[in-house]
């Protein structure tokens, strides 16, 4: 069914230049409209004809919607900045690196070039069974064709599973959730803005999206404060080749130690659930502790409670504990635990 | 305006999803319909009701004020489904309406709850309860056409009192276990698809067209299901039902109701003489077997 043809299926397009127009379209069109950011997600979908809305409203000619600005608080980052940018930024790579380097992971410098930090926070599902338009849970059907014994299921999710078990597969996600950013949205309502652990939805919540944005509304920025400047961080992407690929899981984490204990910590994990998870038990339980290997150690285990692997990705639950140790204990104290069905 | 939606499998088959959710609208637009109509019917045309004579008097003394009708456990069962369908139906259409939340876990804990009363129901029904007092019989069939003759103006004998159940109840209990039925089986295989405590999940147990037909009978189910409770709410409040609503909350209804209404040959209750009150047989249909409800 997926066979990329290269002719799109016929839309209009839209150039609108101010945010309000481009709501506006976007209100207009409601379930027939798309955004298009860098479009290295839309062309896919538009490419394999598997979704073929009646609008598409592009927004690369709108100015506020691009740059890095400083905030009284922080920084502001427009929805539509690309990712080789935000990865250049020098307030970024000085204050927030964690951002920086979640981003400088994001696939290949092409599209690194071309992929906006909006869209990458947007992005869809990954799981093939649904980009090749099969009616799957998510597609509005009434099956999950990856989870069943011979599913190929390898890349899917260990936690939250709800029928659904594709995974969220953005790399900056994790890292705006660890920085505690805050996620403005353009609605008809006006503007809204929510924490960036709640712009993500599971399938137990909504089933076909990954976000909370509804037809209509747009991502317009992303404020980080600055609470977490200069903060230890921690990011580490684990991928089947090392460019272009996304996350078989993601962590990233921002600490702060003060007299050899963590003071402050936020972690999060990505490509292990629908959404991106930010391990509030982990935080509350090394909070005060040290952080080093034993720390860590407690920490993988906590962070995988509760994981329920798939036929073919139990290899996700060691991984994820691993990542979340070393992300606590740092590479050098933190050793490689094989998966013993724990 | 397809009522089903459909889409093509991994075999290129186009197989039916599920139903169109503009069918929760045109449920829920049905049953306010009816209720508006029916409200509208009963406050300006509706003649009183009118009863043939009793085939035997009573002796309304030896009827016990309170006349016993549902006993604790037929009312337990029956608000614990209600509860059930409730959450059922809340957990079903609230998130297709956009209020979103984790409805799957509390909509199957709810189906297997509904599922264990009906059961027990089933059970309780058949083998402790006057099984047949809830199903249509001949005097009904027959005092309905009268009813009907009469509501058309043409002449007719009026109708005599209900048994324990009025027609109406009857065949809103028979709409009530198709649709429940249909959903609560539907609903059970559906099971097999999602993480339960229950049994393995087994999403191939079936193909896509029999998956599909499936989800389309749960939906179509829920829907009519939507219209039943409503009329069932709206008749529950309804001021000339309220004796036969409190009963189900305190087990009994007044004396002065059920003489109104009921014909105490069909529907016999324990008399403080049993001399004196047992009523004469009757030629068609008297049954004095059942002292208890079928709920």
């Amino acid at each position: 069914m997926a066979v990329i043809r290269d002719v799109m299926p016929a839309f209009e397009l839209a150039q609108p230049n101010s945010i309000s127009d481009a709501q506006k379209l976007l209100e207009q069109q409601g379930e027939d409209g798309w955004v298009l950011a860098g479009g290295m997600d839309s062309f896919d979908w538009l490419k394999d004809r598997i979704k073929k809305p009646k609008v598409v409203v592009d927004l690369s000619g709108i100015a506020e919607l691009k740059g890095v600005r400083a905030t009284p608080d922080g920084i502001e980052i427009g929805a539509m900045t690309t990712l080789t940018e935000v990865v250049l930024h020098p307030v970024i790579r000085e204050k927030y690196k964690l951002l920086a380097e979640s981003a400088e992971l994001v696939a290949s410098p092409q599209i690194r070039n071309q992929g906006t930090i909006g869209g990458n926070v947007s992005q869809d599902a990954r799981c093939w069974y649904y980009r090749a338009g099969w009616p799957c849970y998510r597609a509005g059907g009434n099956i999950c064709y990856a989870d069943t014994p011979e599913g190929r299921n390898r890349e899917h999710a260990i936690l939250h599973a709800d029928r659904c078990v594709a995974v969220n597969p953005s790399d900056t996600a994790p890292a705006l959730i660890a920085l505690d950013a805050k996620f403005v949205i353009r609605t008809s309502k006006g503007e809204r803005v929510v924490d960036a652990e709640d712009y993500f939805l599971g399938p137990d919540i909504d089933i076909t999206r990954l976000h909370i944005l509804r037809p209509g509304d747009l991502l317009t920025a992303i404020r980080i404060p600055s609470t977490w400047a200069g903060a230890q961080f921690y990011f580490e992407k684990v991928r089947d080749r090392n460019v272009w690929d996304f996350p078989l899981v993601n962590v990233a984490s921002a600490m702060v130690v003060s007299s050899g204990s963590i003071e402050r910590i936020r972690i999060a994990v990505n490509g292990a659930a629908a959404r991106p998870l930010r391990l509030k038990g982990v935080e509350d339980a090394v909070r005060g502790k040290p952080p080093n290997a034993t720390t860590g150690e407690m920490a993988g285990k906590l962070a995988v409670q509760g994981a329920v692997p798939l036929q073919f990705n139990a290899y996700k639950i060691p991984l994820m504990r691993n990542l979340v140790k070393r992300a606590i204990g740092g590479v050098e104290e933190a050793t490689w635990t094989p998966y013993n069905g724990q | 305006m397809d009522p089903l939606q459909w889409a093509i499998d991994p075999w290129e088959k186009t197989v039916p999803i599920h139903i169109a959710w503009f069918l929760i609208w045109v449920a829920v637009i049905a049953g306010l319909l009816f209720i508006i109509v029916h409200a509208i019917y009963a406050r300006y045309f509706a003649k009183p009701k009118q009863f043939g004579p009793d085939a035997a008097p009573v002796v309304p003394a030896q009827i016990p004020e309170h006349v016993p009708r549902h006993s604790l456990t037929a009312r337990a069962f029956h608000w614990i489904m209600a509860v059930a369908m409730f959450t059922l139906l809340f957990t079903a259409f609230l998130p297709k309406l956009g209020l979103q939340f984790d409805w799957v876990t509390y909509h199957w804990i709810a189906g297997a709850v509904l599922t264990l009363s009906i059961m027990f129901h089933i059970i309780h029904a058949s083998f402790f309860m006057d099984f047949w007092s809830i199903w249509p019989d001949r005097i009904d069939l027959r005092d309905a056409r009268r009813r009907t003759l009469r509501f058309m103006g043409k002449p007719a004998p009026p109708p005599e009192r209900f048994a324990k159940y009025p027609l109406e109840n009857k065949l809103y209990h028979a709409a009530i276990i198709a649709a429940g039925l249909s959903a609560i089986v539907t609903g059970v295989f559906m099971m097999f698809r999602v993480r339960t405590i229950f049994f393995p999940r087994n999403p191939y147990l079936f193909s896509d067209m029999t998956w599909g037909m499936m989800y389309v009978l749960h939906g179509l189910a829920g829907v009519g299901l939507i219209a039943l409770i409503m009329m069932h709410v709206y008749f529950g409040l309804r001021p000339e039902k309220r004796a036969i609503t409190k009963s189900m909350i305190f087990g009994w209804m007044d004396r002065d109701f059920y003489l109104k209404e009921h014909d105490p040959a069909r529907w016999p209750v324990e008399t403080s003489a049993v001399e004196t009150s047992a009523p004469p047989a009757r030629s068609q249909g008297a049954r004095t077997e059942g002292l208890t409800d079928a709920g």
